[in-house]
């Protein structure tokens, strides 16, 4: 069976049913999903798959959608544009197939996305929402993700959908204008559920990888569509293509983080890389640089660098300059000295990070002055800042980094 | 070698699982019901569907049914082939049905040449 077939084909057709009975009744149809996901289960464990899973699944829930609406058994009156062709009996079977032929699959997800981006919506519960419609995650494979309960993300769930219930938003959002205003909030969504599975301070790391992969699967699908695929797009997906190419090479066998500097780049996938320099190109077209233009840069030069000292620091130091004027933030500043280590030695790099305001307390932060310190021989000083991002981790992997520095500081 | 019938009651997914556990869960019966097919423990089974109907007595009414409980109802069986009652039921501890608090019928089928 293909590996998280009945996870996608959730999404999938929660994106589908929803389209067809508008946002208001998003709960019906997610437990028709849940329904059909469990009648397959049912149906196949005895061993014997039907030839074609998705095909079979759609039937399920297909006909359950078609009963729901001939028996008139939906919460909300179905107000969409497809309203009147579901009231007669001639053509309800024929749109209810049609939505589900793959061209509009991929349409209705991507109105899901942005139903799900709305302006109303904070950042991090349209990515809560992304995950339980768009990718079939449970509630409590999201709470797990985000080092939360199950209860929060129920909450958080219950109240964005209100929300979008109560404005009265339709998930259409056809108007070129309404798309163009809101991508660039889909992009920072999924810009966000990338970076949490990238960076999170998960102590697993299995689920880390799932959240990079459906950032992935959704920003695909943005530039597989006409409407969708701009070059900010594309850019974010070259990005994402670089960092997951050093997933392998990221840590050892005994789950030890291992630095961009020791990283066995033969182990990096040069298939990805190769992926990421083109979508990098497709994604060099109009006038406007976005900041995931030059992140993508930046992720570009290391992961065609032959090896760490062979880097074009200097490069990547204008960038970061560039990245700054763009997103003026305490992490792209703190990225910037490590950058600037390379170029000018750590004395100056630690001057510029000491400086920094706004890191507060960060893991990241102190780390980042403990192995500048340690580069410049000054062990004491570097015992104190990794002694210091100890406790502020919540990551295995993290905490044995730190404490590997720390032996390595008075040996 | 005698033949025994497994009768599969409850242990259904929940909806509370994701999709995910879900396929999880498949994944676990795939592969018990490959080791008794490996083993050579497998003659025949297939799942049941829920709702059938009944037919009933002298006048031979005809009833929807089963009307038993949710997990009272036999959702498959599977004729094993096994060294002994014993064996048969070691054999049906793997069962992944076991998982969702399920049970599972073993019966020895009547062999007729005594």
């Amino acid at each position: 069976m293909v590996d998280h077939l009945f996870r996608h084909e959730a999404g999938k057709m929660v994106a589908v049913l929803t389209r067809l009975f508008g946002f208001p009744n998003i709960e019906q149809a997610e437990d028709i999903v849940q329904d059909t996901i469990i009648k397959a289960l049912e149906s196949w464990k005895f061993g014997k798959m039907p030839d074609n899973p998705q095909a079979w699944l759609y039937k399920v829930a297909k006909n359950s959608a078609i009963d729901l609406i001939r028996r008139q058994k939906l919460k909300y009156k179905i107000d969409n544009d497809l309203t009147q062709q579901l009231q007669s009996e001639y053509t309800l079977s024929p749109v209810v197939n049609e939505l589900f032929l793959e061209h509009e699959i991929k349409d209705s997800q991507l109105r899901m996305m942005y139903a799900c981006c709305h302006p109303a919506i904070a950042p991090e519960a349209q990515v809560t929402l992304i995950l339980k419609t768009l990718c079939g995650l449970s509630a409590k494979e999201i709470s797990n993700a985000f080092l939360t309960n199950e209860e929060t993300i129920n909450k958080r769930l219950y109240r964005t959908k209100e929300k979008l219930r109560n404005e009265g938003l339709s998930l259409d959002c056809n108007g070129a204008e309404e798309l163009n205003s809101r991508r660039e909030a889909v992009l920072q969504a999924l810009y966000l559920l990338f970076n949490e599975g990238y960076n999170s301070s998960h102590p697993e790391q299995l689920i880390r990888e799932d959240l990079c992969e459906e950032a992935m699967r959704l920003i695909i699908l943005l530039t597989e569509h006409p409407k969708t695929n701009k070059p900010e797009a594309y850019a974010l997906l070259a990005l994402m293509c670089y960092q997951v190419s050093r997933f392998k090479a990221r840590m050892d066998d005994k789950g030890f983080i291992v630095l961009l500097k020791d990283q066995d780049r033969s182990q990096w996938s040069r298939f990805l890389i190769e992926k990421a320099n083109r979508y990098l190109e497709l994604a060099a077209t109009g006038d406007k640089v976005h900041q995931y233009h030059i992140e993508a840069s930046i992720a570009s030069v290391h992961a065609n660098a032959p090896t760490y000292d062979y880097t074009n620091w200097r490069v990547i130091l204008n960038l970061y300059d560039h990245l700054l004027q763009v997103n003026n933030s305490p992490m792209v500043a703190l990225n910037r000295c490590l950058a600037l280590v390379e170029v000018t030695g750590p004395l100056q790099a630690i001057e510029e990070l000491l400086e920094l305001k706004g890191t507060g307390n960060s893991c990241y932060y102190k780390t980042a002055l403990g192995e500048l310190y340690y580069k410049a021989g000054n062990y004491s000083e570097a015992v104190n800042h990794y002694l210091e991002a100890l406790p502020l981790t919540t990551s295995n992997a993290e905490r044995m980094l730190i404490e590997r520095k720390l032996a390595l500081c008075s040996e | 070698m005698e033949k025994f019938m497994y009768l599969f009651r409850g242990g259904e997914g929940t909806p509370e699982m994701s999709p995910e556990q879900s396929q999880e869960h498949m994944q676990k019966w795939f592969g018990w019901m490959q080791q008794l097919s490996e083993t050579g423990n497998m003659v025949a089974g297939d799942p049941l569907q829920r709702a059938g109907k009944q037919v009933n007595g002298k006048n031979k009414v005809v009833t929807d049914g089963p009307f038993v409980e949710a997990k009272e109802i036999v959702g498959g069986y599977l004729i094993v082939s096994a060294k002994d009652i014993d064996d048969a039921l070691e054999l049906s501890k793997g069962c992944p049905i076991f998982d969702f608090d399920g049970k599972l019928e073993v019966r020895p089928i009547q062999k007729l040449d005594m």
